[in-house]
Formats: structure tokens, C-alpha cells, sequence
């Protein structure tokens, strides 16, 4: 590139060139750096929800019955159930769900009938009967007790599988070690237990579900007035500029301190209302799924509004003043023109403002979690948890199998993020094709 | 525009459109009802103070607590009627400082190459992944301080010196979490930086890395400061992070002579943030009535104030910077 001549007018150009390469490597590498970070984050998460496990039973299956459990009926398994389990713990089974339509497994004929006629009768009187597979994992859980003994992450597990086999062989005689999915159908499936091996995600999920719907009926229609109010009503008022800085400052706020707000707010002052108390039903307090709602809608409100806000600046004015030549309302012009042409920019927003809702913790823990709930959220005043809180909870616990678990559930909610995302950029691209 | 619609009348000759729909009365109502939505963020920033501000002064109305006492005060115990703030603003300054030793060099190098060195294609797919960084839930960052950072830290330190929870190993993932927010604030900053000035610069004879760090960073230099500002102040209210990593229960200090002995800034010692403080207290069913539940709003009315000081800072600088060149 330079001339010949020009070495000697400047001698120091071959050192600052090369000075100019050896920073560029270093920016290079800071954000390789960057993306090594990301992939380590993953891998690490897929090392701990893969694995070996060193599994011991209280009780083995074959010395239950010489055929595999699974392939027994449902009475051959109340048989097992009823040598190995007490009496009157069989009896509380019964009464929850009994085991079989016609004949009673536990109960006495002359009790049972005077435990129906109670006032308030157990659900056993009254419900279906135990289906095959409910039984079967009763047995699991009261007879057989499998109990996890030790963990191992995917990589350990595959690369040094035959040590480790060997040396539980030698150490844990009785135990057996087998390859888990900790992420597996019955992981999505079961509500919270106290035992790794069998807790799952449902109550995380569904609570995470109603906390999300309810977030954007409210924060959706809000959000998206304000935006319109802010791009098509305002003038240079001094009300509007203090809306619009103030929007600006709302985004900054640490998620914590909508979550205190919450607290005071929405489960404290308003817990009349938002424990369900004034409609007579509902749960105690007010830490229930609406204050949660409405604590999540207040703190995604300002983003759903600055990206409304942005999706409305890009409607040309042409559009707005064609609407107004053929004599629309300025309310008309907007809902039947501007909105429909700015709809999947708002649409793109909302989804990221919703996605950030998903993994947000703080404010949620703040305004009152349930950290263990084991029964499915049934409205709007159910006590509730989420995922991310549930994440949390598991991995604040010292056993090494709720590490497992959280790493399950960390999947399972990245997988949703990143389908939210998807969608969100989809939609951002087939709207810029279109124009 | 609301002229325009009043001389409309309904037509006589059919050929007119049906007008009737038209009330101004509903256009109107619409108006405030939307307007009404506007007002909502700010009824939101009034409630967030005044519920701060009233709990809090509840909080210093105590006769257990001084306003004194909590601004100089080396140990808060709660359960000792002990409330002097230093150990969590300490705790907090050290994650946020780790978090930015990490996220400042690299997020502004990785800014310096995507505005500067990299292809249009390198930057449409590095970006997008950097942003993949950004929208990882917090708990999840916590998840692998615990599972990760601090195992290697252990590895390389020695188990001896680093506990299992402690400030470093959240503060360097926290500012992994921020890296994507720096650098790509920073970009915009030096994207924003007329060609011009850089052809002026190889005009002269300068290389390109002379270019970069010479004339458009010195350019550029006030958005980023007012990246590493927003960067420092999301670190200052990040809580799973902390809560999961950083340890459960404030560091308190004998006096201020411990404080700010080696002691006091030792990255490897487990400590209490701001932020994790009031995460674990929230926790659970805390009584409304109790002394505990009104001094987490105390420190979080210092939360707030610090962070919107950052925040006012961060925009008032982006103002100035956008009047420079638009």
C-alpha cells in the first residue's frame, strides 16, 4: 500500500501498524470473550440437567414381585401396598382417592360407611377410583423409596462413566446407577415435592402463566393508550413532559423496589381486595396472584410504552393526513389507520417487555412467593409461585439434587424465553420485508 | 383538528358518508381515557415514593433507630436493634465494583470492534447473540455464580481463602449481565460519530486503530460514560444475582477502622447487598408490624435515590451528546 519512498518519512509506521493489530485482537477477544461467557452458561446449565445417578431403595422391586412393577395389575400392586405400608397409612390413602370403585383395600365396610356420613366426608367417598398408574407410583414412593444418593453432571458422566460405576459397585453395594434426563415429561408434569427426584414444574409453570395473562390484559391496553396519548394527543405541554420523563425514569427503577411497592401497595393496603376476602373466598393475605399481576404490569409498563411509542413515530404523517382528507375523527384516523400499521412493531415490544417478565424474580419474591406450593393456582386470589422463584428456591438448597433440578427448570424457561424471542424477531423482520 | 370535524354535517343528498358515529363527546372521552393511561406511570412514581418515604419514616420514628446511627453505623443486626447501613452500601459497592471491572474494558473493546473493525455480516450476528446475554433471566446468572464462578475461583484461589458464597464470583457474573448494555450504549456513541471526523483522521495518516482510539472515542466519550453510568446503576439494583451468590447475612464491621481495613473490601468473603437484604427479610410472611419490614423501605429509599441520581446523570449526558451532532 505505501510507497516506497514513504518508509523513510515516517520509520515508526511499521510499529504503530502493528501496535493497530495487536489492539484489534484485543477487542476481537473481549467480545469473543462475550460469547464464550454465553456458551459456558449453557453448557454448564445442560452439564448439571444430564447425568448419572446413584439410586438406592428401601426395598428392591424384585424382591416385590418377580415380574417387573410395570407390568402388574392394579391389584396384584394394592396387594404389595398392603404388606408393606401401616395400616392407618393405607387408610388416609384410601380416604384421599380409593383404590378400587367396588371393594374397599383398607377400610373396614361398617367405618368406611360411617366416615361417608360424616358432615364433611374425605374425597374418597365420593371420587373415582386410583387408576392403575397412580398406584404404581405409590408403591414407588411408600414401598420401593428410592432415595438419590449421589449426582453427577453430564460431562463427568460421560467421559469417566466406568469409574464411576465401579466405584459405587464397591461402595454402595445395593444401590444401582442409572443415566437421567432430569428434564423429562414427568418433570413438567408433577407439582413441588420436598424429593428432588420427584418434584416438578407444574405449579411453577401454571402460576407463571396466570401471573403473565393477567400481566398483559392489564399492562397491554394501559401501555399502549399512554404510548398513543404520548405520539398522536400530547402537544409540548408541561403534563406531557413530565409523563415522558417520567416513563424514561420508571424504565431505570431496580425491578426490587416495584416489588416493595407491590408489597405495600397491592398485598398490604389492598389486601382486602386482593386476597379475594371481599367476595368471601380466596387466600388469607394479599400475596396472591393479582397483586402479582399488578405488581409485573406496573414495572414492564414503561417498556411496553417507550416501544409503542417508537412503533407509533414510525407511521408516516402521510398516513395519518390521508385519513384526515377523507374526513375521519382523529380517534378514527388512529384506530382504523395508524394502529393497524403500527400494530406488529407494538406487538414486537410487548412480546420483549413480556419476555423480561417471565424471568423476573425480584419484585416477585419481594411481594410474596409461596417458595413451596404443591397445589395448582385455581384464580386470581391463589396463593402462587413461578418459575424463576422456584429456580431460585432450588438452588438455594444445599443438596446437590436440587442443583439437578434447578438446571432442569433453567431449561425449561429458557426454552420458553427463547421462543418468545423468536417470535418477537419474526415478526420484527416480516414487518420490515413488508414495507 | 377538532375544527375539522365540527363543520362536518350529516348530507342531505345521501352522498355524503353517515357521519353520525362521530360524537365528539366520545372523541373526547377518548382523549382522557388515554390520557388517564399516561397519568398511570406517574401515579406509579408518586406510590413508589410516597411508600418508601412513609415506611421509612416510620422506620427512623423507632426508638431503637437514629438517622445518625444508620448512616454511621458499622453493623446492622436487626435482631440486636443494631441498624448502621455501612455493611450492605459495602457489600453493594463491592459486587458493583467487580461487576464493572468486568463489563467496562470488555464491553467497550467489544463496542470499539463492532462500530469500528467488524463487517456488516460479523455484526449482524454478533449482535444478536450479545443480546441472547441480555435477556437471560438474572436467576439464572445467580444459578451459574453459584454452580460455576465460584467453584473456579475456589479452584484458582484455594478453598481456603474464597467461601462459598461470596461477593467477587457475583460481582464478575453481574458484569457479564451489564456487558451487553455497555457495549451496546457505547456503540450506538460511537456509530453516532460523523465519518467525517474519521477522514480527517487517515487524511493525517493516522492508522486505524489510532483512528479509534484517538478520534472517535474522545468523541464518543460522553455516551460512554453514560453507558458505564446505566451500567453501574443496574448493578447497584440487581438483586437474584446477589441473593443466590453473594451470602445471606451482612458482613458488620467492629468499627470503622475494620471497615476499611482489607477486611472490609475482601472480595471473597460472603456479604449482604442492599438488594439481598431485602430479598431475604421480604421473604416468607413477614409481619407488617414488625420493625424489620419498615427498614427494608429505609434502605430501599436509599436504592432508590442512588439509582436516579445515576439515571439523571446517564440522561442529562446522552442530552448533551445528541445536541452535539443532530
Amino acid at each position: 500500500m505505501i510507497p516506497e519512498t514513504n518508509t523513510n518519512f515516517n520509520p515508526r509506521l511499521a510499529a504503530r501498524q502493528r501496535l493497530g493489530n495487536i489492539w484489534q485482537g484485543v477487542f476481537l477477544s473481549s467480545t469473543i470473550i462475550a460469547l464464550i461467557f454465553l456458551i459456558v452458561l449453557m453448557l454448564n446449565i445442560i452439564n448439571s440437567a444430564f447425568g448419572l445417578v446413584v439410586l438406592e431403595n428401601s426395598i428392591a422391586p424384585s424382591e416385590l414381585s418377580e415380574q417387573p412393577l410395570e407390568s402388574l395389575d392394579k391389584a396384584a400392586l394394592v396387594d404389595i401396598l398392603i404388606d408393606n405400608i401401616s395400616r392407618n397409612a393405607g387408610r388416609k390413602l384410601e380416604r384421599d382417592q380409593r383404590f378400587f370403585a367396588d371393594s374397599l383395600a383398607f377400610e373396614g365396610q361398617d367405618k368406611w360407611d360411617e366416615v361417608c356420613l360424616r358432615d364433611e366426608p374425605p374425597s374418597g367417598c365420593s371420587g373415582a377410583a386410583r387408576s392403575t398408574s397412580d398406584v404404581l407410583v405409590l408403591v414407588y414412593e411408600r414401598v420401593v423409596e428410592q432415595q438419590v444418593i449421589e449426582t453427577y453432571p453430564l460431562w463427568q458422566s460421560l467421559t469417566q462413566g466406568n469409574e464411576i460405576r465401579a466405584q459405587v459397585a464397591e461402595e454402595f453395594p445395593t444401590a444401582t446407577v442409572e443415566f437421567w434426563s432430569w428434564l423429562d415429561r414427568n418433570f413438567i408434569t408433577s407439582p413441588m415435592s420436598s424429593d428432588a427426584s420427584l418434584a416438578g414444574v407444574r405449579t411453577a409453570i401454571l402460576g407463571s402463566l396466570w401471573v403473565i395473562v393477567l400481566t398483559i390484559i392489564i399492562a397491554f391496553p394501559i401501555g399502549v393508550g399512554a404510548a398513543i396519548y404520548l405520539q398522536e394527543y400530547a402537544t409540548d405541554s408541561v403534563l406531557s413532559r413530565i409523563i415522558q420523563t417520567n416513563i424514561d425514569n420508571l424504565a431505570g427503577v431496580p425491578s426490587i423496589l416495584y416489588g416493595m411497592l407491590g408489597l405495600a401497595i397491592f398485598a398490604r393496603t389492598l389486601g382486602y381486595f386482593t386476597s379475594g376476602q371481599f367476595l368471601g373466598v380466596g387466600a388469607e393475605n394479599g400475596r396472591t396472584i393479582i397483586s402479582a399481576a399488578l405488581t409485573m404490569s406496573l414495572l414492564i409498563l414503561p417498556l411496553i410504552i417507550i416501544n409503542a411509542q417508537e412503533a407509533l413515530r414510525a407511521v408516516p404523517n402521510s398516513l395519518r393526513n390521508a385519513a384526515y382528507g377523507v374526513g375521519a375523527t382523529r380517534w378514527q384516523m388512529i384506530w382504523s389507520h395508524v394502529l393497524p400499521y403500527a400494530m406488529p412493531g407494538i406487538l414486537t415490544g410487548t412480546i420483549l417487555a413480556v419476555s423480561r417478565a417471565i424471568g423476573e424474580t425480584a419484585p416477585l419474591l419481594v411481594v410474596g412467593a409461596a417458595t413451596f406450593l404443591t397445589s395448582d393456582p385455581t384464580g386470581l386470589f391463589s396463593k402462587f409461585t413461578v418459575m424463576p422463584i422456584q429456580i431460585f428456591n432450588w438452588t438455594s438448597r444445599p443438596q446437590a439434587e436440587f442443583r439437578n433440578i434447578a438446571a432442569a427448570a433453567i431449561l425449561v424457561l429458557l426454552i420458553i424465553l427463547l421462543t418468545l424471542n423468536t417470535t418477537a424477531v419474526l415478526l420484527r423482520n416480516r414487518f420490515s420485508s413488508r414495507r | 383538528m377538532s375544527q375539522i370535524s365540527q363543520k362536518n354535517t350529516p348530507g342531505q343528498d345521501g352522498l355524503l358518508p353517515d357521519l353520525s358515529g362521530r360524537s365528539s363527546v366520545f372523541e373526547r372521552v377518548i382523549g382522557i381515557v388515554l390520557l388517564l393511561c399516561g397519568v398511570i406511570s406517574i401515579l406509579t412514581t408518586i406510590s413508589i415514593v410516597v411508600v418508601l418515604v412513609r415506611e421509612a419514616y416510620l422506620f427512623f420514628g423507632a426508638p431503637e433507630v437514629t438517622v445518625r446511627e444508620f448512616f454511621t453505623g458499622t453493623t446492622w443486626q436487626p435482631a440486636i436493634g443494631k441498624f448502621g447501613i455501612w455493611p450492605l452500601v459495602n457489600a453493594t459497592l463491592l459486587t458493583s465494583f467487580a461487576a464493572m471491572v468486568v463489563a467496562l474494558p470488555l464491553g467497550i473493546s467489544a463496542a470499539i470492534y463492532l462500530s469500528e473493525y467488524a463487517s456488516d455480516r460479523t455484526r449482524s450476528i454478533i449482535k444478536p447473540i450479545l443480546e441472547v446475554l441480555a435477556g437471560v433471566p438474572t436467576v439464572v446468572y445467580g444459578y451459574f455464580a453459584l454452580t460455576f464462578m465460584t467453584p473456579l475461583l475456589r479452584t484458582i484461589f484455594g478453598k481456603g481463602n474464597v467461601d462459598i458464597f461470596n461477593t467477587g464470583s457475583a460481582g464478575i457474573v453481574m458484569g457479564f449481565m451489564i456487558l451487553p448494555m455497555i457495549s451496546s450504549i457505547s456503540e450506538d456513541a460511537l456509530r453516532a460519530v460523523p465519518d467525517s471526523l474519521r477522514s480527517a483522521a487517515y487524511g493525517l495518516g493516522a492508522t486505524k486503530f489510532e483512528t479509534a482510539v484517538r478520534v472517535v472515542v474522545p468523541a464518543a466519550l460522553s455516551g460512554i460514560m453514560a453507558a458505564f453510568i446505566l451500567g453501574l446503576s443496574r448493578a447497584v439494583g440487581e438483586t437474584m444475582i446477589v441473593a443466590v451468590a453473594a451470602g445471606a447475612g451482612p458482613n458488620n464491621f467492629d468499627s470503622w477502622g475494620e471497615a476499611f481495613s482489607a477486611e472490609g473490601f475482601n472480595f471473597f468473603k460472603a456479604a449482604e447487598t442492599m438488594t439481598g437484604h431485602i430479598a431475604r427479610i421480604s421473604q416468607g410472611d413477614i409481619s407488617y408490624a414488625s420493625l424489620d419490614y419498615s427498614s427494608i423501605f429505609s434502605i430501599g429509599l436509599m436504592l432508590f435515590v442512588i439509582t436516579l441520581i445515576l439515571n439523571i446523570i446517564s440522561r442529562s449526558i446522552v442530552n448533551r451528546l445528541r445536541e452535539q451532532y443532530e
